[in-house]
């Protein structure tokens, strides 16, 4: 048995691994920035002989998701990437896959939508997934990246779930920023994920029809199974996480990573990679004596109801960080979270970084502590969006009538 | 290309119940497809008439496997279903069955590159010339003069020439076809699957509803589309272009019946002038001229 290693490498070439890991038979991707390097290693791969898998250089996003989709429903593993643009460019056919209950894993390299062009981070993109059925779930870092996308394989293809799964990875600030990552052998892969399971194969001889028409009341009640399967993966995902650990050493149990929580007072709430600076700042915050815990969202879809009841319901404020906003509303996460937490708490929304605007564990400081503050001096709050931008507080519609000096 | 229609399957294809309308070209085609392919064949089908005909859940009036797909995705969908079946020694043929919009239109880009790529799949455009199943709007193979519900005093664009357009990709295998001549589509069908690479047949299918016809005579407006010249049957192997019967004798234009018998026949036509029945003959001219063309360029004429 060989020895898991340890390689410098960018997040996308973490992604690209875990797919050759996961012996992928077809990819069929287009290139977009920051996604390129995922479809360039994979090709790279192949051509050296180190993946036995067949590129589909397809000509479009929604092509590419069409053919990861038929190579799929044709009993074969099959993967494709995408950032942005070519995520929305492939909308429907994230629907059509979902709905087909066909296992499909996608890597979504988190970039902003335009115009203007932006190429740098925001999570507009992966958050517009939520409503497709499609798995979703974001990596703080790039070992993450790897560990999460070759659990997918698992998740997806457990016949409780049979539903696609996204694994979402900061563009450039993982994408294209390299980091230790442990790659494992393959006979412990091999052991770790079985051959794949599908509901059904189109192959001939056999007469099916895959998505045809159907009365309304069997649409609805297939919609109603596919909710009962995203309960079920709530429990795939913890069971798969622990398995993980024993194989690998690193455990994914919780869908919710809490730092530092229990004994915090206030939560700094969010998902991706800026969480890790979250971190940081909950740390300096305590050095100031405010008791702050950080909630990373580890997985966005199935929604961690539960968990994050259980970590924050109890807690005075909860701080949410968005890296995107339902324009007309607040950010998507802050909506959620506010759902699940019944508003309990106090919540302040805190949409920034928005198209990459750079946030550092000062600048998450900077806007907890006015948080913070806001809630002892007026007691509980709800804020839906409290903007950050550039160092300053600008409160915005639907909590634009909110006095905060 | 002989056909004995004898020996073909007897199982079909097309079963009572489906959901066409009298006279639908598309059941008959994809009965003439089963006859041709048999059990071998898996067929993708983007948004169009096929959705529909097939029936309603839980029922299924077609014989194969059908993947039904969003309209812009057959061809790439078939790309991944092939490879997939390929990797796994699984003796197929994968098909896509779809209508001038999914193929001509929204679905050209996908159909484009899945021939660049050349991809082992035959690629079918069941060509009714306009979107009948949203209800008869105008497609980019509507021809010059119809009415549709979105040309109301006729179509001012000519057919766009698809077939020809695809041979440019040069692929192995292009044709034109008519469900008025059962043994042709049958017999190209059968040439298709046996030539790796991506082939392509375009199925002239006239529609009784969104043409405005008794239902009744659908083979014979079919048949007369040819006989007048109007669509010309031939296919190009390798590239290089060759005339099939009927249409073969129907380079002499004095042998064509005259295209008014082809119109006269069609509700959609009804309102032409006699410079737009012109402008139909002109544009007959101009498809022949490309053919005669071609064929001299190769020594055959």
């Amino acid at each position: 048995m060989g020895m898991p290693k340890l390689l410098a490498m960018r997040g996308n070439e973490a992604v690209a691994y875990a797919a050759k890991y996961a012996r992928v038979e077809v990819v069929a991707a287009y290139p977009i920035t920051p996604q390129t390097i995922i479809v360039e290693k994979i090709d790279e791969l192949i051509s050296k002989g180190e993946m036995d898998a067949e590129m589909i250089h397809v000509e479009s996003e929604h092509s590419a998701l069409a053919a990861t989709y038929g190579a799929a429903i044709g009993g074969v593993r099959a993967f494709t990437a995408t950032s942005s643009h070519g995520l929305m460019y492939m909308y429907e056919v994230l629907w059509w896959t979902a709905g087909s209950r066909i296992p499909v894993v996608m890597a979504v390299v988190t970039r902003a939508m335009g115009p203007p062009w932006n190429i740098h981070v925001s999570h507009e993109d992966i958050l517009a997934t939520r409503d497709t059925g499609w798995l979703v779930s974001m990596a703080e870092n790039n070992q993450e990246a790897f560990d999460l996308t070759l659990q997918m394989f698992r998740i997806t293809e457990d016949p409780r779930v049979y539903l696609p799964g996204i694994v979402g990875l900061d563009g450039f600030i993982l994408s294209h920023t390299v980091e230790p990552v442990e790659l494992p052998d393959q006979e412990t892969v091999d052991e770790f994920l079985p051959p794949r399971r599908q509901p059904y194969v189109m192959e001939p001889g056999e007469p099916k029809a895959m998505g045809n028409l159907v009365p309304d009341e069997y649409f609805e009640e297939l919609r109603m199974d596919m909710q009962q399967s995203m309960e079920n993966a709530v429990k795939v995902i913890r069971e798969v996480g622990k398995e993980y650990a024993k194989y690998f050493g690193r455990d994914y149990s919780d869908l919710v990573e809490c730092y530092k929580c229990s004994d915090a007072d206030y939560i700094v709430a969010g998902t991706g990679s800026w969480m890790g600076d979250a971190k940081i700042a909950a740390d300096k915050l305590r050095e100031k004596g405010y008791r702050v815990g950080v909630m990373r969202l580890r997985w966005i879809r199935p929604f961690p109801w539960s968990d994050v009841r259980e970590a924050a319901m109890s807690k005075r404020a909860v701080i949410v960080m968005d890296r995107s906003l339902s324009t007309g509303h607040a950010g998507p996460l802050f909506l959620e979270l506010s759902s699940a937490l019944e508003a309990k708490p106090s919540m302040i929304g805190v949409p920034a970084g928005i198209g990459g605007v750079d946030i550092s564990y000062e600048d998450i400081e900077r806007f907890t502590e006015k948080a913070i503050q806001l809630v002892e001096e007026h007691g509980r709050v709800y804020i839906p969006a409290m903007w950050y931008h550039l160092g300053k507080i600008f409160p915005t519609y639907p909590s634009s009538h909110v006095k905060l000096d | 290309m002989a056909v004995n229609i004898k020996k073909l399957p007897k199982k079909p294809y097309v079963m009572p119940g489906h959901a066409a309308c009298p006279g639908c070209p598309e059941s008959m085609g994809f009965k003439y497809l089963g006859m041709a392919l048999g059990d071998k064949a898996v067929v993708v089908i983007p948004a169009g008439c096929s959705s529909v005909i097939q029936g309603l859940w839980p029922r299924q009036g077609f014989g194969l496997p059908i993947l039904n797909i969003v309209f812009a995705a057959a061809a790439s969908t078939a790309s991944g279903l092939a490879r997939a079946l390929k990797r796994r020694g699984v003796d197929a043929q994968v098909v896509v069955w779809a209508g001038d919009g999914g193929t001509a239109d929204i679905g050209f880009q996908a159909l484009s590159a899945a021939a660049e790529r050349g991809e082992d799949i035959i690629y079918i455009c069941v060509d009714n010339e306009a979107y009948m199943n949203t209800g008869i709007q105008r497609s980019g193979l509507t021809p010059y003069g119809a009415w549709t519900t979105t040309t109301h005093t006729g179509k001012r664009q000519f057919k766009k020439p698809l077939p020809q357009i695809v041979a440019a990709h040069r692929v192995p295998y292009v044709a034109t076809t008519s469900v008025g001549y059962p043994w042709d589509f049958i017999a190209k069908l059968k040439k298709a699957a046996s030539i790796r690479g991506f082939k392509y047949i375009h199925l002239h299918a006239p529609c009784p509803v969104g043409w405005r016809f008794d239902p009744s005579l659908t083979a014979k407006i079919a048949q007369l589309a040819v006989e007048t010249g109007a669509w010309i049957l031939y296919e190009y192997e390798n590239g290089k272009l060759r005339l099939n019967p009927p249409s073969n004798r129907l380079i002499d234009p004095e042998k064509r019946k005259p295209v008014e018998e082809y119109l006269k026949l069609q509700g959609r036509f009804r309102h032409l002038k006699p410079e737009d029945v012109e402008m139909i003959k002109k544009e007959i001219e101009t498809n022949w001229e490309e053919i005669t063309r071609a064929l001299k360029i190769q020594g055959d004429l």
